[in-house]
């Protein structure tokens, strides 16, 4: 072991966290908009928007990660159209093309999972709630997506961990992100197994903050026992 | 662009991408495996009356499914050739570099990980075999290990099947990180023709459509496989 080394590399590797963050929450947040509008058009009384609803799920759940990444990074690159269109600054960006990648990637995740919370609220429930006379939107603001949400959370929060851990794919498109930085500092010094420590106690690090917050947010919406 | 370079023959590239998806299964199929037995250690780790056992799957599943799969996958393509090279210097005295095959590293690595998601799965299968099966076990005279494999472990296995159906599908898309190593998979042979064609679009959509075969075919195969794991049961009354 060559504490000296690890010792030096902790600020190098500490300064990739703001982009990993960054990936994170953006695509998160991105996502999560996504999801909804997908969520939407799932549950919608028109067949073909929900078979294309279903279609888009089918397809960003059933392909690795990497392959989203390279596919917009590399492959719409190819054509002249996209490098005319008013995109092209957003799609030859490493930084864009990975946030696009894993906000299309989780959307289909989390509006998966949004739908079993949705599926998960008792009919009881919103049966009570209209027989109270309440507006449609009513019940879907103060019935269905409290209890959906509160289902919801656990799942959620999984797929938080898994987007904090998927961030380190933009590595592959030449960021330096933590995982980035991490191996580029292996390939210079060989201390594959010290860079590794430092790098995955990062992670964890980032991942107990996120798993504390998710709980926290669970206790906030868990109203108390009777 | 130019579908014919998807034929087969000398000048198409179906017939490496195809190669490329043999390797991918070899690769998902012996991790996956890996990661039953990984699991499987583990979950009775877990469930152990020793503190250390405990302590010992515990930390296993936290640290493997809090790192990046990236990560432990340099771990493994860096460190296991520097590791034996310090072992061969250590004890013949040989200094040169040693390769460490590709695919015993990409097996290696992903069956750590998806070792590390079984485990969750066949503990809680473990957990759904009902506690009067074993007293019976016990009650029939069977011993400690026979009660494991002959009553728990194989009943478990038929709980844990849906949850491991999910455990293949993420090891067989964490295959395609292996690609970073060098291994001739579906996405290392896609990156290759992509260079070489300058037909990235084509190729990387290929790649994406072998995968949608692979997940597609082994949720089918996984869907069979649970109605015949629960034949002998009656359907639950809806």
């Amino acid at each position: 072991m060559n504490f000296e080394l690890m010792w030096e590399s902790v600020p190098a590797l500490l300064g990739g966290v703001p982009l990993t963050l960054q990936l994170a929450l953006l695509s998160v947040a991105l996502g999560f908009v996504l999801a909804l509008f997908i969520l939407a058009a799932r549950l919608s009384r028109f067949a073909w928007l929900a078979a294309l609803a279903k279609a888009y799920v089918f397809v960003f759940r059933g392909t690795p990660l990497l392959v989203q990444i390279f596919f917009i990074y590399y492959g719409l690159s190819q054509f002249d159209d996209v490098r005319a269109s008013i995109l092209w600054p957003l799609l030859r960006d490493p930084f864009w093309c990975s946030t696009l990648a894993l906000a299309l990637n989780t959307a289909a995740y989390a509006s998966e999972i949004m739908r079993g919370g949705l599926l998960a609220v008792p009919p009881g429930a919103i049966e009570a709630a209209k027989a109270l006379g309440l507006s449609r939107l009513k019940v879907l603001w103060t019935v269905t997506m409290p209890i959906a949400a509160r289902q919801a959370i656990p799942a959620y929060g999984n797929e938080l961990i898994l987007m904090v851990k998927a961030t380190s794919l933009a590595s592959t498109v030449t960021l330096l992100e933590v995982t980035g930085i991490a191996k580029q500092i292996i390939s210079r010094s060989y201390a594959v197994f010290e860079i590794f420590i430092l790098a995955g106690a990062i992670y964890l690090l980032l991942n107990l903050a996120a798993t504390m917050l998710v709980a926290l947010a669970e206790r906030r919406m868990t109203l108390p026992a009777r | 662009m130019n579908l014919s370079l998807l034929s087969f023959g000398p000048e198409g590239w179906g017939g490496v991408l195809l190669t490329g998806a043999v390797m991918t299964l070899a690769v998902s199929v012996s991790a996956f495996l890996l990661g039953i037995v990984l699991g499987t250690a583990a979950a009775l780790a877990k469930l152990s009356r020793h503190r250390f056992l405990r302590g010992v799957g515990i930390t296993y599943t936290t640290v493997v499914r809090g790192i990046p799969e990236l990560l432990v996958i340099y771990l493994f393509f860096f460190g296991t050739s520097s590791l034996i090279m310090a072992i061969v210097k250590a004890v013949f005295g040989y200094a040169g570099y040693i390769e460490v095959d590709a695919f015993a590293v990409a097996v290696l690595a992903l069956g750590l990980i998806s070792g590390a998601y079984s485990t969750e799965v066949i503990r809680g299968g473990i957990a759904s075999v009902s506690k009067g099966q074993m007293e019976a076990a016990a009650a029939l005279g069977l011993r400690r290990w026979m009660i494991w494999l002959r009553i728990l472990l194989p009943q478990a296995m038929r709980y844990a099947l849906p949850g491991l159906a999910n455990v293949w599908q993420l090891t067989l898309k964490d295959t395609a990180l292996i690609s970073v190593t060098g291994l001739a998979e579906i996405m290392r042979t896609a990156f290759v023709a992509a260079g070489a064609t300058r037909e990235p679009f084509l190729f990387y959509a290929a790649a994406a459509l072998l995968y949608l075969l692979l997940t597609w075919g082994s949720s089918r195969f996984f869907g069979k496989a649970e109605t015949v794991a629960n034949r002998g049961f009656a359907a639950r009354a809806k």
